[in-house]
């Protein structure tokens, strides 16, 4: 074992094992990240691609602005606590406020399925209307297209959004050091666990809600703290085991994450439980997660709890020096586990 | 959730794992047959945090890793179909065939949907009735019972578009297959609990008494697994090999005699091939004549199908618990989780992909057990 | 093989001539085949798997088996930790052991 090179599995195989498009490379997972990195990293160029943030901050004109876009392809379109329309705009907003920007404007495309019912369209459109005006973003300008029938699934929206990242604010994974305290702003999985419940196939019946939230002013609350926040990351696709696995990997420090501290809602957990898997890896739509120097851990933690959004933040452990860009998990028992990227979809098991 | 939560405790597991180190008084190499008993030791830590002595190894209870290769074949060609949907457990998505997995056959196309169980199959063959559903049937005794029902079903309310693709393996033959071998090292078996739960424990006192080894009927939770081990122990500290069962909860004598007798209906006993392993007799099911009608293997011939599994992989050894998963020069470099060759690097509870997700990290056992109290 | 979980009963009825029940895995509810187990009543578990009742949960024998786990503590308590004796009858200090906190 101690012969096994660290940093080779992330080596990807080569694509042309595999040459056609499978459902794994929309994850969120290694799959995804391979897409990126051999073909559309290579093909755009560009510095701020590069450093490949959920949300890119440029400098232009003088401002320093963050930009962020997201594609929604949720099926269903309407899930216990919310939509696609939903979706749209809390995604994107919360794509920039991980940037530290409050999202000032938003783009907004469409993607209609021939033979859709308009009325569906309005609902979409409403909900999306109404995220839009809670988190206090305007839609500026957009876009529709329409496809043939059997060609989509009903509704694809694209947003883009754009916002000022405030003055002595760098948030990025490369500013984690060893030491740094992780916190998460509440109970994990419950997105994904909400938007299953409801797919056909995999039906069951749950007291869960989506927690799709706008996160804009949990993060100006900490950032009122200190504006030396590290990184923030909202772990949707891929959980949270993938944003802490990205900021692993981009940061070069350890992560060591205490399981027993990792809030899980029990209906989450018995969810997993049936299905056999893992919260770690399951979506969420109005959590992040926060590296916070830790002389200021306790602050940023009072701030967070004293926000709606941010009720049951904990701290669930720490960045280390020891295996570099590597997450491990401390078990209920005291074992330890390594928490690897996802490869692509979760799937349910039955072993 | 009850009956799972208060089997994690950490102080009771802390005092079973005392209880096995006051015993345990020389080394023993145990093997747990069932892959989510692996998935469960591997998860927690529990491997880490038994005592030096007691060496785990793990055992071909995969279904995903053991179903064969030619099998693997068959369902992607029939899934290959324009006219078929096929319907398969999340677990078999990813396991490579020769050359492409289920995944990949999705990517060009075929309709290939993931169900949680095999009535969702027969549902879908309903709602479907211009399309072919074929239903892949794996698993060892645990799942053959749901599997055997969904057929059953299909026959009586005539749903003559679904048909099932059978690779069922039991878990005896495969115990006497692996104790058979020269080379074993297995000393005692944690049986796997839901298997005893449906079969019961009739057919291992023979195998205890011809290899003289302890069975114990073991269940999944760490406590569980924690409880298997120290019987296990306790009887090889004490020169015993009797068949005994830690599972009580979920285990009788006589199994689900309701289950049994719908298995004795449907399947019929057939020879074998376990991937990596070989032709073990009388160790599988497949459909009885009786319900020809909604075999898979009958309804589409799948002629001309060359399977190649590559030279590298080591599978078969590390399933009959020859070598470990980091002893074979493909560990890590050419076999990954992202890029496997062979099935128990794709599942998750494959002994490959257990060792490469939870234990790249070099963390000596001793180390571990300072530094991580069990409380 | 074999994840397996325990639920709770909370109704059964014939659905096509076929035994169903309605289970309750901790807030999760799902729909169960319960053909292998014709005298389940509601209130009682079951160990489930693929949408299938496969086995009686007997509530009376997880609590004796947990008590079981405890009562193992206990007889440590009563004679002493087995890492204090040894050290004791090796005549050194005691190794800092796992959960003595």
């Amino acid at each position: 074992m101690s012969d096994l090179d660290l940093t080779s599995w992330t080596c990807p195989a080569p694509l042309r094992d595999r040459p056609r498009v499978v459902m794994g490379h929309g994850g969120g997972g290694a799959l995804s990240a391979e897409l990126v990195q051999q073909i559309f990293a290579p093909a755009f160029g560009g510095e701020v691609l590069a450093q490949m943030g959920d949300a890119a901050v440029l400098s232009l004109g003088g401002a320093r602005l963050a930009f962020s876009t997201d594609s929604y392809v949720v099926r269903p379109l309407f899930f216990p606590g919310g939509s696609i329309g939903d979706l749209a705009v809390n995604g994107t907003v919360n794509d920039l406020a991980m940037s530290g920007a409050r999202a000032a404007y938003l783009s907004c495309g469409f993607i209609l399925e021939e033979g859709v019912e308009l009325e569906t369209v309005t609902r979409v459109a409403e909900a999306l209307g109404a995220a839009a005006r809670t988190a206090g973003v305007e839609v500026a300008t957009g876009d529709t297209k329409v496809v043939e029938a059997g060609h989509g699934d009903g509704i694809y929206v694209n947003t883009a959004g754009i916002g000022v990242v405030p003055a002595g604010v760098d948030l990025r994974p490369q500013r984690v050091v060893p030491g740094d305290v992780v916190i998460v702003s509440g109970a994990i999985g419950v997105h994904g666990v909400a938007v299953m419940s409801v797919r056909e196939g995999l039906e069951f019946g749950v007291e869960i809600e989506s927690d799709c939230a706008a996160l804009g002013g949990l993060v100006d609350t900490m950032l009122a703290v200190t504006p030396d926040l590290h990184v923030l990351r909202d772990p949707t696709r891929g959980g949270l085991a993938a944003s802490l696995n990205e900021i692993a990997a981009a940061s070069g420090a350890g992560v060591v994450v205490r399981e027993r501290d990792v809030p899980v809602p029990p209906a989450v957990a018995n969810a997993c439980a049936i299905l056999g898997l893992d919260p770690m890896y399951i979506a969420n739509e109005g959590k992040l997660v926060a590296f916070v120097p830790r002389e200021h851990a306790d602050a940023v933690l009072d701030a967070m709890r004293a926000h709606p959004l941010g009720a049951d933040s904990t701290i669930i452990g720490e960045a280390v020096e020891a295996h570099p860009g590597m997450v491990v998990a401390r078990t209920g028992l005291g074992g330890t586990r390594v928490v690897d990227l996802p490869l692509g979809e979760q799937l349910p098991r039955i072993c | 959730m009850k009956y799972i939560d208060e089997f994690q405790d950490p102080e009771l597991a802390r005092r079973l794992l005392d209880e096995i180190r006051a015993t345990v008084t020389r080394p023993w190499a145990l093997m747990e047959v069932c892959g989510g008993q692996t998935h469960s030791i591997i998860r927690h830590g529990l491997d880490q945090l038994l005592p030096d002595e007691v060496e785990l190894i793990h055992g071909p209870g995969c279904p995903v890793c053991v179903t064969p290769l030619e099998v693997i074949d068959k369902a992607l060609e029939i899934a290959s179909r324009p006219e078929v949907i096929f319907c398969s457990f999340g677990d078999m998505l990813r396991v490579p065939g020769t050359g492409r997995d289920l995944f990949q056959v999705r990517g060009e196309g075929g309709d290939v949907r993931v169900v949680y169980s095999p009535l969702d199959a027969l549902r879908i063959a309903q709602q479907n009735p211009d399309r072919e559903v074929v239903f892949f049937g794996i698993g060892f005794e645990t799942t053959a019972p749901p599997n055997a029902m969904t057929v059953h079903q299909a026959s009586r309310h005539g749903v003559k578009n679904f048909s099932m693709l059978v690779s069922h393996v039991r878990v005896p033959p495969a115990i006497e297959a692996i104790m058979s071998s020269p080379s074993c090292r297995v000393q005692g078996f944690l049986a796997a609990g839901h298997v005893c739960s449906v079969m019961g424990m009739e057919e291992y006192p023979e195998l205890a008494e011809r290899f003289r080894v302890p069975i114990v009927v073991t269940g999944f939770e760490p406590l569980d697994i924690l409880e298997g081990v120290r019987r296990t122990v306790a009887q090889l500290e004490r020169g015993e090999h009797i068949v005994d069962n830690a599972y009580a909860r979920a285990v009788r004598p006589e199994g689900n005699p309701a289950a049994r007798a719908m298995l004795e209906d449907v399947f019929e006993v057939t020879d074998r091939a376990w991937r990596g392993i070989g032709v073990i007799p009388d160790s599988g099911w497949r459909l009885s004549p009786k319900y020809r009608d909604h075999d898979a293997e009958h309804r589409f011939s799948v002629e001309g199908i060359r399977t190649e599994e590559p030279a590298e992989c080591r599978s078969g050894e590390v399933l009959q618990g020859l070598l470990k998963p980091h002893e074979c020069a493909a560990f890590g470099t050419l076999c990954t989780p992202r890029t496997p060759l062979g099935a128990t690097m794709v599942s998750s509870e494959g002994a490959c992909a257990a060792y490469y997700l939870y234990r790249r990290l070099d963390v000596p056992a001793a180390t571990a057990r300072e530094a991580s109290p069990v409380v | 093989m074999c994840l397996a979980v325990p639920g709770r009963v909370l109704e059964i009825e014939e659905r096509d001539g076929t035994r169903m029940a309605t289970v309750d895995f901790g807030g999760v509810v799902k729909e169960v085949c319960l053909e292998y187990l014709p005298d389940l009543r509601v209130g009682e578990y079951a160990i489930v798997h693929v949408g299938f009742a496969l086995q009686r949960l007997d509530e009376e024998s997880a609590k004796q088996t947990l008590e079981l786990f405890a009562e193992l503590g206990m007889l440590q308590e009563e004679f002493g930790d087995a890492w204090e004796m040894a050290a004791a009858e090796a005549g050194v200090a005691p190794v800092e052991e796992v959960g003595n906190q």
